[in-house]
């Protein structure tokens, strides 16, 4: 993991987030807006996985279990598709709106423990 | 399939505001599934009940999410059984976490009510009993 790329992940994601779930409370249907911001969260999803596959081989290594922040890292990235497919399948829904806020959010919690299992290990 | 009118089997307990609920229940479930595989794979040994109550845990949130998105009066049922099993896991092992730290050396889903996990599994249980009372006949 590069420090400022989680941290531009971290952003992306509360933005996304709290964009879909203030539109979908607002009783707005999924649309170009919200499911492109949910995409571009997975855009930097699969940015992450390529930086961390390639950052060992440059001497950047997780410091704690790379096992764990793989699973995380596997698990979030399917998040995003999953949640951009019930939004298409039920699209009339102004609740696909808030599912989709709801899952950039799940997203950004879990990068954030992948971005403490990589630089801080505590007890 | 969400045009349909409110009449139809798939049941009021997985529409509008309870379609929130069950992606939140699914997440839960991916959260805790995915700790307690982990935690048993690596270090069972550490803490054996304390890994054996996430696995049972994740398995609790995994069926609450089933039952949540099956309509019927016997998944009504099992929704309200395996969200007050939640409620009564985070309180009980919420409050022994606090009592006897030494006997959870590790952390589960329901250790100090849920901290690990900005305490959504203390408060998921009592919003998923206030929804499913409110929607007690979706079976129809």
């Amino acid at each position: 993991m590069i420090e400022i790329v989680t941290w531009v992940g971290i952003a992306i994601g509360l933005a996304a987030g709290l964009l879909c779930i203030a539109l979908g409370l607002a009783g707005r249907r999924p649309a170009d807006l919200t499911l492109g911001a949910t995409a571009v969260l997975e855009l930097y999803l699969i940015v992450q996985v390529v930086v961390s596959a390639v950052a060992p081989a440059a001497g950047n290594s997780p410091t704690g279990s790379a096992l764990e922040f793989w699973v995380y890292l596997v698990t979030a990235a399917l998040i995003p598709p999953i949640a951009i497919f019930w939004a298409l399948v039920e699209r009339t829904s102004r609740w696909s709106t808030v599912v989709l806020g709801v899952a950039c959010l799940a997203v950004v919690v879990m990068v954030y423990r992948m971005h403490q299992i990589w630089f801080v290990q505590l007890a | 399939m969400s045009t349909s009118p409110p009449a139809d089997s798939r049941g009021a307990r997985s529409r509008g505001l309870g379609r929130v609920l069950i992606v939140v229940y699914g997440l839960l479930a991916l959260a805790a599934t995915g700790r307690s595989v982990y935690q048993v794979l690596e270090d069972f040994d550490k803490a054996p009940l304390a890994y054996s109550l996430s696995a049972l845990a994740a398995v609790i949130y995994i069926v609450a999410t089933i039952a949540l998105v099956v309509p019927g009066d016997g998944w009504y049922r099992v929704a309200v059984a395996t969200i007050a099993f939640e409620l009564l896991g985070v309180l009980v092992v919420g409050t022994l976490s606090l009592i006897d730290p030494v006997l959870f050396p590790a952390k589960t889903v329901w250790s100090f009510f849920g901290r690990g996990y900005a305490f959504v599994p203390l408060v998921l249980p009592v919003l998923g009993l206030l929804w499913l009372r409110a929607n007690r006949g979706g079976s129809r």
